[in-house]
């Protein structure tokens, strides 16, 4: 009887775990190491696909210019993303985590919020703010400082612009959840030690947040260089990223060996940076975001 | 330092104008009487509604999104909520890894996941169809669903099922008696948190759509790359409405009847 129980309790665990091991398993793990093998078949002239070991994929890739040169500035636009998205989810996470307001609660859920608002909502949001029939057109022109509407929208500026309005909420929450746990006395006790008020945050509280800004840092830039959709709708022809090059392959030009070999590219960059990170932080501080 | 503060203050003031001021646009706009829908203001209307209601496709991709997110969110959390059990309670050779492995799909870029989810299954030569679409959103949304499930999971004592279990009841008879009801609220959480997820997808959803199927956001998606119509802004504020008013509304009459619950149990 208890042997029983004691194997129940072993298998427990197992019988529970199954249905999505399996899931992820046989539609993610399978898939990628899948992609990895197309990555070296071929596609011909005719369309079919050419089974064997080719480098072709892997030669036009990592040495056509074009390919080298949107990649750059995925990165690039991903970068300044991260970086606008820290210097202005700080205040606002400090803020909120600082304030002795009753409102306190509200000021959470309203960060929560974007979060359940669509990712094209939010994005498309902008052409209302910045078209030439836009919000911002209508008020420059009521107030006389343009004759004509400008035509702000379709640029790289834009795309950052969407990106970090997208992104923003994942930043602040991230420091916020790291700078709710720093122990008040702490900076209390630097103040009390002569530091003045800019110091102590300087000293104390800003190296303790770190691993928050750290994991905001890394959803916000993996997310950045992975979009393509913020480009479509936001961006000028020429601002393509990354993952435009992935979507152009697989669906338009239904070259899957080439589009495989790409997105491996895509994911060698951003999985890298996520390995990185979970070497040196661990991915718990991001899964803190969701308590 | 009070000065600094009021500053910090306004700043953060500002940040939340720029978080919510784009969509509050919108939501005017969608209530616009001007007949092209943009500024300026010309009155309040419902004609846009209207015109919704009567436009087949949008019907069409409302009713996709509605049922795809209903089936996403009942896999994903019933196999989630499994999952975040096992994580929680019990301990197995292999529990870090597992738990990396599980939660694999938010660290990897999603056109990446989407791109070798599809590429897998033409290989098999099954067509992109519904089924796809549901199994690339269950595979999306299971790890937020653990996470969700696992992080409210921890808070739950353990000593009431112990009792449940020395007073003779088996297993299975306290996980529906006293477990499941104690893990209802994170179980409702991850359900509402999927079907958000899924409802909104685009990333994925339009790598793995069937031609001629499409869900709300592809649906605004095409209808901004055709032409800027004014019922964007109407589907918009719809679309608002489904994502963030009924979880509201949801979490409010659960905190309603958790309150009713606890006070007819104090009254006993």
């Amino acid at each position: 009887m208890a042997a029983d129980i004691a194997s129940a309790q072993k298998r427990a665990p197992w019988i529970l775990l199954s249905p999505s091991l399996t899931t992820i398993g046989l539609l993610l793990v399978i898939p990628m190491m899948f992609i990895v093998v197309y990555s070296f078949w071929l596609r011909t002239a005719t369309g079919a696909d050419q089974v064997g070991f080719y480098l072709d994929n892997w030669q036009e890739v990592l040495s056509d210019v074009f390919y080298r040169d949107i990649l750059f500035q995925t990165l690039k636009i991903a970068l300044y993303t991260t970086i606008i998205c820290a210097f202005v989810g700080y205040i606002p996470a400090y803020f909120v985590a600082n304030t002795k307001m009753r409102s306190k609660t509200l000021l959470l859920l309203m960060l929560m919020l974007p979060f359940w608002i669509s990712y094209i909502i939010r994005t498309m949001s902008w052409i209302n703010i910045l078209g030439t029939s836009g919000a911002l057109n209508g008020l420059l022109l009521w107030a006389g400082i343009i004759d004509s509407p400008l035509n702000m929208l379709y640029n790289q500026t834009t795309v950052v612009l969407g990106l970090v309005h997208y992104l923003l909420p994942f930043m602040i929450l991230n420091v916020y959840v790291s700078l709710e746990g720093i122990d008040k006395n702490l900076t209390e006790a630097a103040e009390s030690l002569g530091c003045n008020g800019f110091q102590a945050f300087r000293e104390v509280t800003l190296p303790l947040s770190f691993p928050g800004l750290a994991a905001g840092s890394l959803l916000c830039f993996v997310l950045a260089a992975g979009t393509y959709i913020t480009p479509l709708i936001l961006g000028g022809p020429r601002d393509a990223m990354f993952a435009n090059l992935v979507y152009e392959a697989i669906i338009t030009q239904l070259n899957w060996p080439l589009g495989s070999a790409l997105s491996l590219v895509l994911l060698a960059f951003l999985g890298g940076l996520v390995v990185i990170y979970t070497r040196y932080l661990g991915v718990d501080q991001i899964a803190k975001s969701f308590r | 330092m009070t000065n600094g503060w009021s500053w910090i203050r306004i700043a953060t003031i500002l940040v939340y104008l720029f978080l919510f001021a784009p969509v509050a646009v919108v939501i005017l706009l969608a209530f616009n009487a001007n007949q092209f829908g943009s500024f300026p203001i010309e009155g309040f209307s419902l004609r846009w509604f209207n015109s919704l209601l009567h436009n087949d496709a949008i019907v069409r991709a409302f009713k996709t999104s509605l049922l795809l997110g209903a089936l996403t969110s009942a896999i994903s959390t019933t196999i989630g909520t499994m999952a975040a059990v096992a994580m929680v309670r019990y301990d197995f050779p292999g529990k870090k890894a597992i738990s990396s492995l599980l939660i694999a799909p938010i660290l990897i870029p999603e056109v990446v996941l989407a791109v070798a989810l599809l590429l897998f299954l033409q290989f098999l030569e099954l067509p992109k169809s519904f089924g796809l679409l549901l199994m690339g959103h269950v595979v999306f949304t299971l790890p937020f669903v653990l996470l969700v499930v696992q992080a409210r999971l921890v808070s739950i004592r353990r000593d009431v099922e112990e009792a449940a279990m020395s007073l003779g009841a088996t297993p299975i008879q306290t996980f529906f008696e006293i477990t499941l009801p104690l893990m209802l609220p994170a179980v409702m959480a991850g359900m509402l948190f999927s079907f958000t997820i899924s409802f909104d997808d685009i990333t994925g959803t339009l790598f793995w759509k069937p031609g001629g199927v499409e869900t709300v956001p592809t649906q605004i998606f095409a209808m901004l790359r055709n032409s800027i119509s004014p019922e964007i802004n109407a589907l918009g504020a719809v679309m608002v409405i489904f994502t963030v008013a009924l979880p509201l509304i949801a979490t409010a009459i659960a905190r309603h009847m958790s309150a009713q619950r606890m006070k007819a149990k104090t009254q006993n």
